[in-house]
């Protein structure tokens, strides 16, 4: 028998954000930072660049190159992670460089590098949507060039619901998640990053795809504003 | 058809305007009919031409910029210069020192040493990005002593004012000596370490609050003077 998910364990309704807090500046030595609470998921991320690359052979005398590093600090999850790159977090910093090279314009920039890193100090699902959307920030606040912000969530299906920003909780639902982190470029709509672990009909994934363009767009608008803010706007 | 008002602040991915009439400047790109901004900074429109004066980002070398730079290099015919931004700059030793070097016998570091300060010129920048340096000009030199801050680049004429007269103004009231090069270094010398200070606080201030206005006023009161 199938339980239907009838009420969040948190509360929200099914297509809520869990309260979100976004920062820019937030690192002095950094060229731009940002720092991205969203519920427990806080991550800060740090951009340094465009700024010579060395060893030469890794330049590429067209563009600029992005490298990403996501990493996890030990006290961010209940037991202790041990500290250093995972094959998790190298699969994350590609994933996130993936999301994030197509807007920026690094052509600007050959024979350079940006340099980007994230650094989750607590997770509670949702870390790599997260640092997405504050590595985003964190390069807009660096003044590195590019087409439009990038906002990430993820969506899922949990106990037969389809459910906006996963918890850990629901992620670990006892019948069962499907998780699904979705990176959106703001105002064109097209999506850079798309991910699924779990099973789902068809139809189930064109819902949860128009559920997770929505709650992308709203943190999209939530990312303007906290750019804005440094300058005093509003 | 132009959707933002002149000093106003954009954001990556803004929409500033639309129609084949307006051409995109610094800081904006064409995406279909519509013109959108690429970084964070002012609106500016000057007839046809919608551009961004930005207020954070890298420095963009330029012929003809005068610019303070660190030697970290020192090479078989010339020197290495960091002169901030992603790209270091070469000073060859033909336009670095007047007299004639006999390179297989002298030791380039008599003239300028790793760490020396100078203030050089941008004489040309290659599509590659190779940035050359020259010391051939009034005002090019070593710097000694006095003190280096870093600023963004693009604050540079919000720092020197209207005709200079910002930069006159610190001069004058901290009683320092500074030079600020192009790339947003700014050397700073006075005889007392007080008026260093000083004069640095007051950059720092036009820096942070470059996009407001009536920073000369602020300036003034912030230095002491009691007339405004």
């Amino acid at each position: 028998m199938i339980r239907v998910y009838e009420k969040r364990f948190d509360g929200r309704k099914f297509d809520e954000l869990r309260p979100v807090k976004m920062k820019v500046d937030v690192v002095p030595s950094a060229d731009g930072s940002a720092v991205v609470e969203i519920g427990n998921t806080k991550v800060i991320a740090s951009v340094f660049g465009p700024k010579p690359l060395h060893p030469k052979h890794l330049q590429n005398p067209e563009k600029g190159i992005l490298r990403c590093y996501y990493d996890m600090m030990s006290f961010s999850v209940p037991e202790r992670k041990r500290p250093g790159p995972t094959r998790r977090s190298i699969e994350i910093s590609m994933v996130m460089k993936n999301a994030l090279a197509s807007t920026l314009l690094l052509e600007e920039f050959p024979k350079a590098v940006v340099d980007v890193f994230v650094e989750v100090y607590e997770a509670n699902a949702g870390t790599r949507c997260a640092s997405i959307t504050a590595a985003s920030l964190a390069l807009a606040d660096a003044g590195v060039p590019m087409r439009d912000l990038v906002s990430a969530v993820a969506v899922g299906k949990v106990g037969g619901m389809i459910v906006l920003d996963l918890t850990k909780e629901e992620e670990d639902h006892p019948e069962g998640a499907t998780d699904i982190p979705i990176a959106m470029v703001g105002r064109s709509g097209k999506i850079t990053a798309l991910q699924l672990d779990g099973a789902i009909t068809k139809e189930e994934l064109k819902k949860a795809l128009e559920l997770g363009k929505k709650g992308c767009s709203i943190l999209y608008e939530m990312q303007r504003k906290a750019l804005k803010a440094k300058y005093g706007v509003r | 058809m132009i959707y933002v008002k002149p000093k106003q602040i954009v954001i990556p991915g803004e929409v500033l305007g639309e129609g084949m009439d307006i051409i995109p400047g610094e800081g904006t790109i064409r995406e279909g009919r519509k013109i959108i901004a690429t970084v964070v900074g002012l609106a500016d429109i000057s007839g046809r031409v919608l551009k961004i004066i930005p207020l954070e980002g890298p420095y963009n070398p330029k012929p003809g910029h005068v610019v303070i730079g660190e030697v970290v290099d020192i090479g078989f015919s010339g020197w290495i210069v960091n002169i901030g931004g992603p790209y270091m700059a070469n000073l060859p030793v033909g336009e670095a020192v007047k007299e004639y070097v006999d390179l297989l016998k002298t030791d380039l570091s008599r003239y300028y040493d790793l760490g020396d300060k100078i203030v050089a010129k941008v004489i040309s920048v290659t599509r590659s990005k190779n940035v050359q340096l020259s010391m051939k000009g009034p005002g090019l030199r070593k710097l000694e002593g006095g003190h280096i801050i870093k600023i963004t680049s693009y604050k540079v004429p919000r720092v020197i004012g209207k005709g200079g007269s910002m930069i006159k103004l610190i001069k004058e009231m901290t009683n320092t000596a500074i030079i600020v090069g192009q790339n947003g270094w700014i050397w700073i010398k006075g005889s007392r370490r007080k008026d260093e200070l000083k004069a640095i606080r007051a950059i720092y201030t036009i820096e942070k609050e470059s996009h407001t206005s009536g920073l000369t006023d602020k300036i003034k009161r912030m230095l002491g003077d009691k007339s405004v």
